[in-house]
């Protein structure tokens, strides 16, 4: 190579660098350092009893693995994105398909699905503490009209968790639905033009046209509401408080929990440290799994 | 005949979908006696809304929400400009490395780092500030991934012909990528700027007062100050203070709303 193709090259390398100098600091010091301060961190005895955290191993993970509330929090989880991943594919699903082929309201049906997503969590969190009241809550009163009585939904070990479910397929299905809707475009309507002509039962049409061919739409989709269902737990502050007796409680409500109710930054560092395990788990299984039949552009 | 009837049933799903907000809108709006009853009466009052922004420091909650959103995204903007653009036109030494590194972020978002970005946070002395609020937001992988994306959809002519007339690459970058990636731009900052508006978690545990609360949090306090359910008139009326810029918001724009979100899959 040339001195002067070397210089050229060695010029533009710096300028790359220095293009993506400001990103990588951010980067360096709230994504990189955080995940190994808590790795470090979380092999430390750290909490209010003790002023000068010394060194414990795995002392943490062990306590965890006793820890009841650390396993509760963990079904919890899981029950949380049992309940709520299949069932909003499956409703953004059809909200799509209606969305794409009505032709009364049009826009306003789109709005009528869609704009829970544009609402904070918070607020939410408010709207439904009403929605779910015993005696005056909209729930309540629906009932009412049936002459049912209806329980007391977050107070309930039993049914909070369901509420809760139903909550955020509320919030959801909408967001959901616009993948939908972009993945219907791509469809091309010549299928469903030659299908008509061969008279395909309309369920037909869905099972050997549409669903096979949204295939990567919906998991990509399935990726995000796993990953929503541990990110999502502002509405707990307001609504339960993890409780009654942690039956709503959720792995990230719980480090907020250990980290700022409790001030054990050990055990907190050690939670987080399993959350981004998860979280990394399932970045692999999306990337070696399940990547190779979803199509980007 | 299948067809009416399921058409039907989607139009009362849109019906119960709306039901939350109207109903929140309804109480927001009637007379605090009423609040509890279930009789249909059409009594307005305003009542609730001048109550509430007395009773609570509103005001400054909005600024600071204002300041702390935009704050966010001006800084993005620049962050993201600058590494979209050395990721999609210049080839250098370890490209793929740090590219894995704004992966990460968004495999390992900073909503699950809340506790050692605290200990971050309190190490560079920002806490209770509304910088603090910010800071962990000024790199956005989102953000470059998506402008990345835009710009490579550019023709290569155009800073050719950029470069001919004299313009070294970082004119190049401001002055032809930046104008024609609006789009992405306007996906990008309707994504931002709604998810940092509706943030709660994050600035609830960096905030200490009032001075540097955002709305979501000034919202939470203000609603568990009451005993539950004792105060619907003025808890809805708040809530409906907090949602209301998105909402209308997304009204006026819903098809860029929409369209934005669907980049916010993007992974």
């Amino acid at each position: 190579m040339g001195t002067a193709a070397r210089r050229k090259a060695l010029r533009m390398n710096a300028f790359a660098w220095l293009l993506l100098f400001p990103s990588l600091i951010f980067l360096l010091l709230f994504t990189l350092y955080p995940v190994f301060g808590s790795l470090k961190l979380s092999l430390y005895q750290a909490d209010l009893g003790t002023p000068e955290p010394y060194f414990a191993g795995l002392d943490n993970y062990a306590a965890m693995a006793e820890d009841e509330v650390f396993w509760k929090v963990l079904t919890n989880n899981v029950w949380f994105a049992v309940g709520t991943v299949p069932t909003s594919i499956m409703i953004s699903l059809l909200m799509a398909i209606f969305a794409n082929k009505v032709m009364r309201a049009k826009g306003l049906v789109r709005t009528a699905f869609f704009y829970p997503t544009v609402i904070p969590m918070i607020a939410i969190g408010n709207i439904w503490l009403f929605i779910y009241t015993p005696d005056y809550g909209m729930v309540a009163r629906v009932l009412e009209w049936f002459g049912l009585e209806g329980p007391n939904w977050l107070g309930t070990q039993s049914l909070v968790m369901i509420a809760m479910i139903i909550m955020v397929l509320w919030k959801e299905a909408g967001y959901f639905m616009v993948f939908f809707l972009a993945g219907l475009q791509n469809i091309s309507e010549e299928l469903y033009e030659s299908a008509k002509v061969d008279g395909v039962p309309a369920w037909r049409v869905f099972w050997r046209i549409t669903f096979p061919l949204l295939m990567p739409t919906t998991l990509f989709v399935s990726i995000i509401a796993l990953t929503n269902s541990f990110k999502l737990v502002d509405h707990l502050w307001i609504m339960t408080k993890g409780g009654p007796e942690n039956a709503s409680n959720l792995l990230l409500y719980y480090i907020f929990e250990t980290a700022f109710s409790f001030w054990d930054r050990g055990m907190a560092s050690a939670l987080t440290t399993v959350m981004i395990a998860l979280l990394l788990l399932l970045a692999a299984l999306q990337f070696f799994g399940f990547d190779r039949k979803i199509h980007y552009r | 005949m299948m067809k009416k009837i399921s058409y039907g049933l989607m139009y009362i799903l849109a019906a119960v979908w709306t039901a939350p907000l109207v109903w929140t809108i309804w109480t927001a709006f009637r007379p605090k006696r009423l609040a509890l009853s279930s009789s249909i009466t059409f009594d307005f009052t305003l009542v609730n809304f001048t109550h509430v922004w007395s009773a609570a420091p509103f005001t400054t909650y909005y600024i600071n929400t204002i300041l702390i959103v935009a704050g966010i995204f001006a800084v993005q903007f620049l962050t993201a400009s600058m590494a979209a653009f050395a990721f999609a036109r210049i080839d250098f030494w370890g490209k793929n490395i740090v590219f894995l590194l704004f992966l990460a972020q968004i495999m390992i978002p900073a909503d699950i780092l809340i506790f050692p970005n605290y200990n971050v946070l309190r190490d560079l002395s920002l806490l209770d500030t509304k910088l603090g609020i910010m800071i962990p937001y000024f790199a956005s992988a989102f953000g470059v991934f998506l402008l990345r994306q835009m710009f490579k959809t550019l023709p290569f002519e155009l800073d050719e012909a950029a470069r001919l007339e004299g313009c070294n690459l970082w004119q190049v970058l401001w002055k032809i990528y930046v104008p024609l990636a609006r789009p992405a731009y306007i996906s990008f900052g309707l994504v931002s700027v709604s998810y940092h508006w509706n943030n709660f978690l994050w600035p609830l545990i960096v905030t200490n007062s009032i001075e540097n609360r955002p709305l979501t949090v000034g919202l939470a306090i203000f609603a568990q100050s009451f005993e539950t359910g004792a105060q619907w008139s003025e808890v809805t009326a708040a809530t409906i203070i907090v949602i209301l810029p998105l909402l209308l918001g997304f009204m006026v724009f819903q098809r860029q709303f929409m369209n934005s979100f669907i980049h916010s899959g993007i992974k």
